[in-house]
């Protein structure tokens, strides 16, 4: 992709590419701890997905399928909310890698 | 009734990426707002948080037609756009039948304090449009400065407590009830821990002929200072103390929609909360007590608009 700047925008600053904003890595901002899936826990309640700030939830085919680290903040608001006996998302260390946040 | 699995399936018009913060409560707000319509929707969006962490340029989360107003007048603006398209339908450059709706979005900054007359004004014509307040209590944007939703105790930039202040001296503006006095089809309090009330409100808003206003509460860990997993909790607490009751107002008639079985206290709902902190000291008690008095109040107050 070239790069971003203001002279490629169009005339009265209207932003023709509606949603580019996948393009920002979110989950670059994580320090320290992050979500674990444990599918064998999970009732599919999608209170996961409703929660999440960060549209990080990994649903495929009409099932929580895990989380999508390259958007997830690692706020913890997911494990906190979710409801099974055993929770299906625990908080876990994570080892904070330095990394770009913007996907070419 | 509406599934979370079936929601889930539908295409988001606000998307990944943009720069909110951990644990805000904004996008869970309107994750559900903008999926109580299926139909065509233009957005105008006053600044605030919201405005400025979806659009960082050149970038935009929305995937929905969606315009930049200034602070003061997303109501007007989107009163505007409803206007222009109500002419397009009458000189029949549009089908008649047409469906679009029209959404005016700001945050208590925007819409309690300096856009309050953009909004009377645009309900008061009758426009057919939608409303929407996330009430995060404060200019977050801009560092946390008190606004008229500030709760009466906290500390706030500019309501900071200290030897001379404890906290913000005014009690809340309710702005729900203001709305209500312009006798709009239908006004109502939400908050996104129940995200079912938010929905069936939103999409009641949305079928509304003429202004329909959602004033919703909005957790903010940065301003409110908590730890950022607690947000839904904090939702929770805020409706089960009536510090934040659900209501709506249709024609006229009030429904109250959530009444907690056991009302607690609002120590509870203070408590976790780094701005509220200093209440707890000696001194202050007698603000937590004056608190406490005017929640109760305000809730008896609630009940008997019902009862009518
Ligand atoms: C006329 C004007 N005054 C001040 C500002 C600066 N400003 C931008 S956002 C903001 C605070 C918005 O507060 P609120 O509406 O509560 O939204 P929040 O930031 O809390 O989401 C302010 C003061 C502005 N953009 N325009
Ligand atoms: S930790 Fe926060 S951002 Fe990450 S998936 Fe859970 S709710 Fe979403
Ligand atoms: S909240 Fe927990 S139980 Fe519910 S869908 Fe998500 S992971 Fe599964
Ligand atoms: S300051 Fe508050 S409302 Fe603004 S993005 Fe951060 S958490 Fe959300
Ligand atoms: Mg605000």
């Amino acid at each position: 992709m070239s790069k971003e700047t203001w002279k490629e925008l169009t005339i009265g600053t209207i932003n023709l590419d509606a949603g580019n904003s996948v393009k920002n890595l979110t989950g670059t901002w994580r320090s320290g701890k992050k979500p674990e899936f444990i599918e064998e826990n999970c009732i599919q309640c999608f209170f996961c997905w409703l929660y999440c700030p960060h549209f990080a939830i990994l649903v495929k085919d009409g099932e929580v399928k895990g989380i999508n680290y390259d958007y997830c903040t690692g706020c913890g608001i997911c494990s906190v909310e979710c409801p099974s006996k055993e929770k299906s998302i625990v908080m876990v260390k994570e080892e904070i890698e330095l990394a770009g946040g913007s996907k070419k | 009734m509406a599934k979370l699995k079936d929601l889930a399936s539908m295409e988001d018009r606000l998307v990944a990426g943009h720069g909110l913060c951990l644990g805000c409560g904004i996008p869970l707000i309107f994750k559900m707002v903008l999926r109580a319509t299926e139909d065509p929707l233009i957005i105008a969006n006053a600044t605030g948080c919201l405005e400025v962490c979806t659009t960082i340029f050149p970038r935009t989360s929305w995937n929905v037609t969606w315009i930049h107003s200034a602070f003061e007048n997303a109501a007007a603006t989107i009163a505007g756009v409803e206007a222009m398209y109500k002419s397009l339908k009458r000189k029949g450059r549009i089908p008649k039948d047409k469906k679009i709706k029209f959404l005016g979005v700001g945050g208590d900054g925007g819409t309690y304090d300096i856009g309050l007359q953009a909004l009377s004004g645009a309900v008061e014509r009758g426009h057919d449009i939608v409303y929407v307040c996330y009430d995060n209590n404060a200019y977050a944007n801009t560092g946390g400065q008190r606004s008229s939703a500030t709760p009466f105790g906290a500390s706030a930039t500019t309501s900071p407590e200290g030897s001379q202040s404890p906290g913000k001296l005014q009690w809340r503006k309710d702005l729900t009830k203001i709305l209500v006095a312009h006798n709009i089809p239908y006004a109502a309090q939400s908050s996104p821990h129940r995200w079912q009330d938010l929905y069936n409100k939103a999409k009641k808003a949305f079928e509304t002929e003429g202004p329909a206003f959602l004033n919703v509460l909005c957790f903010c860990p940065t301003e409110w200072k908590y730890d950022e997993s607690q947000g839904i909790r904090l939702a929770q607490l805020a409706a089960d103390t009536c510090i934040w009751p659900l209501y709506e107002v249709e024609s006229g008639k009030y429904k109250v929609n959530y009444k907690p079985k056991e009302k607690k206290p609002v120590l509870e709902w203070l408590k976790p909360q780094g701005r509220f902190r200093h209440l707890f000291k000696e001194e202050n008690a007698p603000i937590l007590e004056e608190f406490q008095k005017q929640v109760d109040r305000d809730w008896e107050e609630l009940l008997k608009l019902e009862s009518f």
